[in-house]
């Protein structure tokens, strides 16, 4: 390896490199990627279950924790834009249920067409975002506080109205509802892929079943990194998210910036929303409650600082993967499922504090 | 955007090429009168009057407080002035946001540098102003060639970094101070607002900065150089602006003023010859005071014999 001269840049006009930065830098430059650590744990723990228990890696066995992997990726890749750029949003996970109980309970009892109602859902979820981004830009309160206020604002309504509206909690019968099998189409479709050729899939548990959260997950992951990595908004995340002041002097449309990524935020809620509704047919007036964390646990496990302007999207889809696995990996396990929350604790302190470390080197002065 | 030459030559003059914009030397640029500012009932800055010509560095001198930051926020657009006139090359103006001073050339290189430290120089260069190609959908940020120019901009500087994709918290503050001035020399500044460059520097740096602010003026910027130490003003100054608790105490041409006149107006004469006074009385001993007085003493402070009680020499 030491022989070996760099291959020329192909036919780009690049200059050089700078013959300072040797090979090893790159290696070095590699490993400080965000996401880096997410990654290796996700490996680990796959092998883990893996090898400790007889579904984890079936195939069958996988669709499950491919599934809850998707749809917090989804909610996960959202909220780490948003702590890229510095804020918080702890209506995110009673935004889910939320939005899946404007559609349920509009199409259910209301008989409204369910593209409709799916756009009504998306509606009031753009607009609440906007009114989070608004509030806390207008107010200049911590974004803690303020989302914790939309938290319990909505999920009063979600409870109350419900209830008020249709004399219980949860909508039921969603199934039922004419105009499910279209939405359905969208949000609730799978595929069913045979993988019972593989050498360890055991006959009866060869088929993968990839849901249509799975997809929607990748295209967020795919279209998230594009606009952090190549667009001149991903630019403006990481600025106002590093030093907003600086920003604005430098002419970054902060306002804008900002309440896109709130809006953003609720509209990964309700996409999740929706997928949930349709995937299980049925929406509970507590759906998503206390998730909000568990999304901001999976990004900073992706490499995100929680005092914004550093992080990646494809490290918080990992870290939401990781929630998956682990989520699905203790049932099949048979442990008690309740050890997922202390392993989710360690997680958020370890990941802390390689973060903070990864921080303080980037920043050292020289 | 006009190519730049990466030749990494020792003169500035290799940036843009954007100086055809450029007025004349010594035509006005910026023309500010009586001009002022007051938060309701706070009087925070009034009847001001000063210019800002081509090819000239225009000082603004005052002590903490005296709304040097004012000031300036009012030239970058960041606040609407209250009363006075700004005139612009010509026309009046009254800006309500930064974009439209940068739209008129009118750059300010703040204190804190306004850059990101996470991110790496390269975008700290563009931000806000980035390159891209591509329409549409792929619309995206042209990497390489951002990368390129900042690094050839920074090397016309004087800066040879080894990499851009370093976050630029960890250059020095010399640097940082350098890469702000670069930006916003290539972005086509006609004027350069420079909020106490050399505040937080040592000495060696802050001539480097000085060097970089006559340069800037060799180009033909028009430059607002802020700080509150006479001793960087006067070398690199062609016009002196003095501010004291919010007033302009004069506005001088460089021909009209010599160091120690600067020096003495900028501490506020007796101001500083009674505090000089106090302190050998409080602390007879100390070095702070010895050094005071000396400065009094040096500067002709006390022009009239008042060395009367306070004259104790410890």
């Amino acid at each position: 390896m030491s022989t070996t001269t760099t291959p020329p840049p192909k036919a780009d006009p690049t200059p050089p490199q700078d013959e300072r930065i040797g090979q090893h830098a790159r290696l070095a430059g590699i490993l400080r990627r965000p996401e880096v650590g997410a990654a290796v744990a996700a490996l680990i723990i796959f092998l883990y279950f893996s090898f400790t228990t007889s579904a984890f890696a079936q195939p069958a066995g996988a669709s499950t924790w491919i599934f809850t992997a998707s749809s917090f990726a989804i909610m996960a890749v959202a909220v780490a834009l948003l702590m890229i750029g510095g804020e918080f949003d702890l209506s995110a996970g009673v935004m889910t249920g939320f939005t899946g109980l404007v559609t349920g309970v509009m199409m259910t009892h209301w008989g409204v067409n369910v593209w409709i109602a799916i756009v009504v859902s998306l509606a009031a979820a753009l607009a609440i975002g906007f009114l989070n981004g608004l509030m806390v830009m207008k107010t200049g309160l911590p974004s803690f506080i303020v989302t914790l206020g939309t938290f319990f604002v909505l999920r009063g309504v979600d409870l109350a109205v419900t209830k008020l509206i249709i004399n219980q909690v949860s909508v039921v019968n969603f199934k039922e509802a004419t105009g499910y099998d279209a939405g359905a189409q969208l949000f609730g479709s799978y595929v069913k892929i045979d993988l019972s050729w593989l050498p360890w899939a055991d006959p009866g548990r060869g088929t993968l079943t990839i849901y249509s959260a799975t997809f929607w997950a990748l295209a967020v992951v795919i279209i998230a990194t594009w606009v952090l990595q190549r667009t001149r908004v991903g630019n403006w995340i990481f600025a106002v998210g590093g030093a907003q002041t600086s920003a604005r002097q430098v002419g970054v449309p902060v306002f804008a910036t900002k309440v896109g990524l709130f809006m953003t935020t609720a509209f990964a809620g309700w996409l999740v929303g929706m997928l949930s509704l349709f995937k299980t047919t049925t929406a509970q007036s507590t759906t998503g409650v206390g998730q909000e964390f568990v999304y901001i646990i999976c990004a900073v496990v992706g490499g995100c600082l929680l005092t914004g302007g550093y992080g990646s999207a494809v490290g918080a889809a990992l870290g939401a993967l990781i929630y998956g696995m682990v989520g699905q990996g203790i049932v099949y396990a048979g442990w008690d499922s309740d050890w997922l929350y202390t392993f989710l604790g360690v997680m958020l302190l370890g990941a802390v504090l390689v973060n903070n470390w990864v921080k303080s080197r980037a920043e050292a002065v020289r | 955007m006009s190519q730049t030459n990466s030749s990494g030559g020792q003169t500035v003059e290799t940036g843009t090429g954007d100086t055809a914009t450029l007025p004349p030397p010594g035509t006005s640029i910026i023309e500010v009168t009586d001009i002022g500012k007051s938060y309701g009932s706070v009087i925070a800055l009034r009847d001001v009057t000063t210019t800002v010509k081509a090819g000239e560095v225009t000082c603004v001198l005052g002590d903490n407080g005296a709304g040097k930051s004012t000031f300036i926020k009012i030239l970058a657009g960041a606040h609407g002035h209250t009363s006075g006139t700004f005139v612009v090359d010509g026309g009046e103006r009254h800006f309500s946001s930064p974009r439209e001073a940068l739209a008129l050339g009118i750059a300010t290189v703040y204190q804190d540098l306004a850059v990101v430290p996470l991110m790496p120089v390269w975008r700290n260069f563009f931000l806000g102003s980035e390159m891209t190609k591509g329409a549409g959908p792929v619309r995206r940020l042209d990497v390489a060639k951002m990368k390129q120019i900042s690094k050839a901009e920074l090397a016309a500087m004087g800066i040879d970094l080894r990499d851009v994709d370093q976050p630029i918290g960890t250059l020095s503050g010399g640097e940082r101070q350098c890469v702000a001035i670069a930006r916003a020399v290539y972005f086509g500044a006609r004027v350069l607002i420079l909020d106490e460059p050399t505040a937080a520097l040592g000495v060696r740096q802050s001539g480097v900065v000085l060097k970089y602010i006559a340069k800037a003026r060799d180009r033909g910027l028009g430059v607002i150089f802020i700080t509150h130490n006479p001793h960087h003003a006067y070398p690199v100054g062609d016009r002196f602006m003095i501010l004291r608790r919010g007033r302009s105490m004069g506005n001088f041409p460089k021909a009209e003023m010599t160091l120690d006149e600067l020096v003495q107006m900028m501490a506020g004469g007796t101001e500083l010859e009674a505090l000089s006074h106090e302190l050998a009385r409080e602390m007879p001993d100390s070095d702070i005071a010895k050094s005071m007085e000396e400065e009094v003493e040096t500067l002709g402070v006390a022009a009239e014999p008042v060395r009367s009680e306070g004259g104790k020499h410890a």
